[in-house]
């Protein structure tokens, strides 16, 4: 089995894998990083939304071999211990969640929309921008709610960025 | 009301692991030795199956058992059970097919599981899966609910002629007839509701665990009723007895009914764990889920609505056939009867109702509860026939309603139900006064001028919520009782855990439900633990559906935690050394009346473990108590909610303006979670109206059973809401609770068809109205244009 090495939430990471292995498969299975979810076959849902160089990426779409030498990041790198980054705060604070199984992944992808949008975001972009994440709870209006406040929070805060 | 006691927008509890990655679903979860199962599934909506050779399957690499529909039969494995009875209009009981958990003899659905491969790997499982070669001898097949009692449909299950289940009436026929005869408009519709799939977002998922040391067996299910699984599994099915299961729903990722019934997949689970000795794991992937998990709606409905001079409604004549799909699931025989046909009156004061309801099998996915379970449909019929009565007589759609509406309380409905209370020319002024609709004659000019069209569309609705009164669901054909339990355990530090036999998968119990606690016992809510979804933890408990955590789950623990006073009222008497009658127990602190002498709340605690200010003889030691609450009538949450919309008229697609929402729950314990209940159910109401529809063929192959194919709602098809309530409070519980997580998915479709109708000027309109069709309706009625 071909070896695969990348860095998964600042620790590095070496292991043996079946080359069909996704990168979804490999956090969740291999690395028991079960925060990030399989919610669809066919990368539809967001669900499994992780940075990969600092970018949202779908862990489904990805054979880990593929992310050989990534630096890879998932929703378990956001809080500081207790202290949660400003996103997830947001989250909890404007009840952008309720099963919470599509959570981290539309908490990694608010995460990458800020980096790469800035912290004013205003609703039509948030709606575009989620439109790789499904939400079968919330109707996504608290989702958007949250997504700016964080966006506001990840702008005005310190520790957000330390943990990101 | 305090920061975290009841009305309270309390941050949820349970927040913080999942928003952490720290949720423990299902498919967290792992067994030491855990192998794991596929099931193979007919490719074919309806076939003999002549053989299943499964020779080479079992020799492939990894794999521990290839097992079948015939090796189930053997271990004296029993069928999966419909567990509601209802009696055609001639008597005759409802004709349940058997249902085996592995096809024996004939696939009635593509989907329909025929064998399984446990192996090592889920790969190994999949590639064995490939070398099971099954004979089928392919039968025509109907998936067409109208199309199913025709003659030249085929025959699904002998018990049934006609693939006809049930006959099924409500209500005064002749008295309806009369009725319509003398009325002097009578208002017409064809009604498709339309066949969705729920799709909550963590895919169907069970460990089965066969524990030889102890024969007993354990089951983690995405399950909404984890003591009811356990029941049925048991009791019907045989797999191992009541004690010896334990059933655990962990955290489970969104339920909106589909994961309430028991399904083949976790009786085989637990089945084969026995055969391999070791735990066996399935996870659904989300294009099985599509033809995995029971199925919503799915009627044909013909209707006729008769109205007076004056645009008063005089009688309502409803006609369905309900696809009930390829077998019975667990609750599909109530759905479109019980929960649909006793809703037909809506808020209005109709003399007299008749329904008629035939429900046949099809060569579909079974088709049971989802959000709102036949209340939906219900909506759909009334609240689309009042609108367009209205339209056709010329009168405000908003007036004709307040012409109709019940006013007087207690109200009987020519249909069973008893509304107990209610105030729905509040809900209808308040989401009127929100909905500016006074500005919307300038809006539309505004829209016009723009190319655009613009529409407006009513939904008051009305709910039976709140699932129910035993007695009363029991004479109904209920094989259940449906009160729920709750226990609350005070421990020696004054803490408090709360075992409630609801189940949350999403709706936030582990704070609303401490929430509760704290209000009454005055206790900070982070020393409250809510405690559910383990049968070996929590006592008997019915679960969550139909609105019914809060109304009768809550009313329960409120039950539980009247008789904790009691005996801590005792407790603090030997304490303070005064009569019990003389304890006042407020704000946590327990005082003898008239004096400066307390204990407080955790003091009363301790004294009740330690026992040493009162003998035995004189009181029991300890404080825990346990309450079954049975609810005495449904609750009837109901409102008003009014959609906007703008059409494009050269495109068809239709975007929503605004959404109005004014719904009248009674009590509300946490606000911010009672609006996220309705936020969703708009969304899934929105998703019915303008994107969702399972799409059978002729060949009873779903089209469209992948998330590339089915349109989930996303975040830019919907708008921010305007949410209110109104209050009137439930009579018929401690706290005044109706229930709130049904509301938005029966209000919205008709809101939004209402809406899109009123702007294209022609009713002929189905769901979901997607571009397509609404482009299509445009052209149809205008003048000089080809029809689509």
């Amino acid at each position: 089995m071909p070896a695969v090495k990348l860095t998964v939430n600042g620790k590095p990471v070496t292991a043996d894998v079946d080359p069909r292995t996704l990168l979804v498969q490999f956090l969740r299975e291999n690395l028991r990083l079960t925060g990030t979810h399989v919610g669809c076959d066919t990368s539809q849902c967001g669900a499994c939304v992780v940075h990969v160089n600092g970018k949202a990426v779908k862990s489904c779409t990805l054979l880990v071999l593929t992310a050989d030498g990534a630096d890879v990041r998932t929703i378990e790198s956001l809080a500081n211990g207790d202290k949660l980054h400003p996103m997830q705060e947001a989250f909890r604070e404007n009840h952008g969640l309720q099963c919470g199984f599509c959570t981290p992944g539309m908490i990694m992808t608010a995460v990458d929309m800020v980096n790469r949008k800035g912290n004013d975001l205003d609703e039509k972009t948030i709606r575009e921008e989620l439109e790789g994440n499904l939400c079968r709870c919330t109707g996504y209006h608290n989702i958007v709610k949250a997504i700016a406040a964080g966006a506001k929070a990840m702008g005005g805060g310190t520790q957000a960025q330390a943990a990101e | 009301m305090d920061a975290t006691g009841i009305g309270a927008a309390v941050r949820r509890k349970e927040d913080f692991r999942f928003v952490t990655g720290k949720g423990q679903y299902t498919d967290d979860i792992h067994r030491p030795g855990e192998t794991h199962i596929h099931f193979v599934r007919s490719p074919h909506a309806h076939a003999k199956i002549k053989s299943i050779d499964t020779k080479t399957a079992k020799t492939m690499p990894g794999v521990l058992a290839v097992l079948t529909g015939a090796e189930l039969a053997d271990d004296k494995i029993g069928n999966l059970i419909c567990g509601w009875l209802i009696h055609s209009k001639d008597g005759s009981p409802m004709k349940m097919a058997p249902h085996p958990a592995l096809a024996r003899g004939k696939a009635c659905y593509v989907g329909d599981p025929v064998a399984v491969v446990v192996a090592e790997t889920l790969d190994a499982a999949e590639d064995a899966a490939e070398k099971i070669a099954v004979d089928y001898e392919v039968l025509p097949a109907v998936a067409d609910p109208a199309e199913a009692q025709g003659s030249g449909a085929p025959q699904i299950h002998e018990i049934a002629p006609a693939n006809t289940i049930y006959q099924w009436q409500l209500g005064d026929d002749k008295a309806v007839a009369e009725a319509l005869k003398s009325a002097k408009h009578v208002t017409r519709l064809h009604i498709v509701n339309n066949r969705l799939v729920p799709n909550a977002m963590e895919p169907r998922a069970a460990i089965g665990d066969y524990d030889a040391g102890n024969d007993s067996f354990t089951l983690w299910n995405t399950t909404q009723n984890p003591h009811v699984a356990r029941l049925v599994i048991s009791a019907f099915v045989g797999v191992a007895p009541e004690h010896k299961l334990r059933v655990i729903a962990p955290d489970v990722g969104g339920g909106f009914g589909s994961k309430i019934f028991i399904y083949p997949e976790e009786i085989v689970c637990l089945w084969a764990s026995k055969k391999v000795g070791r735990p066996v794991k399935w996870v659904a992937d989300r294009t099985e889920a599509f033809i995995a998990d029971a199925h919503g709606r799915d009627h044909v409905t013909e209707a006729e609505m008769g109205f007076d001079a004056d645009g008063r409604i005089t009688a309502l004549k409803v006609k369905t056939i309900a696809n009930i799909g390829g077998y019975m699931s667990t609750f599909s025989s109530s759905v479109p009867t019980y929960l649909y046909a006793t809703l037909l009156s809506g808020q209005y004061d109709i003399p007299h109702i008749h329904c008629e309801v035939d429900a046949v099998y099809t060569n579909t996915v079974p088709v049971d509860a989802y959000r709102g379970a036949g209340r939906p449909e219900a909506t759909f019929v009334v609240e689309r026939l009042v609108e367009v009565g209205a339209r056709e007589l010329g009168l405000d759609p908003a007036e004709l309603r307040r012409k109709n509406f019940i006013r007087k309380f207690p109200h009987q409905t020519p249909v069973i139900m008893a509304y107990d209370e209610g105030d729905y020319e509040a809900s209808l002024k308040k989401a009127l006064e929100l909905a500016d609709h006074k500005g919307f004659a300038r809006r539309k000019r505004e829209s016009e001028r723009r190319g655009r069209l613009r529409g407006i569309g009513f939904s008051t609705y009305i709910e039976a919520c709140g699932l129910a009164p035993s007695q009363a669901a029991g004479s109904l054909g209920a094989g259940v009782g449906l009160w729920e339990s709750a226990e609350v355990r005070v421990n020696p530090t004054g803490s408090v855990e709360v075992l409630t036999g609801s189940h949350s998968h999403g709706q936030g119990h582990e704070t609303t439900f401490a929430q509760v606690v704290a209000d009454r016992l005055g206790i900070p809510i982070e020393n409250i633990a809510v405690i559910h979804g383990d049968t070996d933890k929590v006592q008997f408990g019915m679960g969550t559906y139909g609105s019914r955590s809060a109304a009768v789950g809550l009313s329960a623990v409120v039950k539980a935690l009247d008789k904790i006073e009691a005996k801590a009222k005792k407790v603090a008497s030997h304490l303070l050394e005064a009569a019990e009658n003389d304890i006042v127990f407020k704000d946590g602190k327990f005082t003898v009346a008239g004096t400066d002498k307390s204990a407080g709340w955790g003091e009363v605690a301790l004294q009740a473990y330690v026992a040493h200010k009162f003998a035995g003889a004189q009181l029991e030691p300890g404080l825990k108590e346990g309450a079954f609450y049975d609810p005495v009538n449904f609750t009837f949450p109901a409102g008003c909610h009014i959609c906007e919309v703008e059409i494009d008229p050269e495109t068809g697609i239709t975007s929503i303006a605004h959404w109005t929402a004014v719904d009248d729950f009674g009590t509300v314990i946490n606000p911010m979670i009672v609006e996220g209940q309705v936020h969703g159910g708009i969304a899934q109401g929105v998703g019915q109206a303008l994107l969702e529809s399972a799409v059978y063929n002729k060949d009873g192959q779903l089209v469209n059973g992948s998330l590339m194919d089915y349109v989930m709602p996303r975040a830019d098809n919907l708008p921010s809401f305007t949410i209110d309530t109104t209050v009137t409070k439930c009579p018929g519980n401690p706290l005044g609770i109706k229930g709130c997580g049904e509301a938005g998915a029966i209000a919205a479709p008709a809101a939004v068809i209402n809406a899109i109708t009123d702007a294209i000027g022609s009713e002929d309109l189905a769901m979901p109205a997607t571009p397509q069709t609404v482009w299509a309706a445009i052209e149809k009625h205008r003048p000089g244009r080809m029809a689509a």
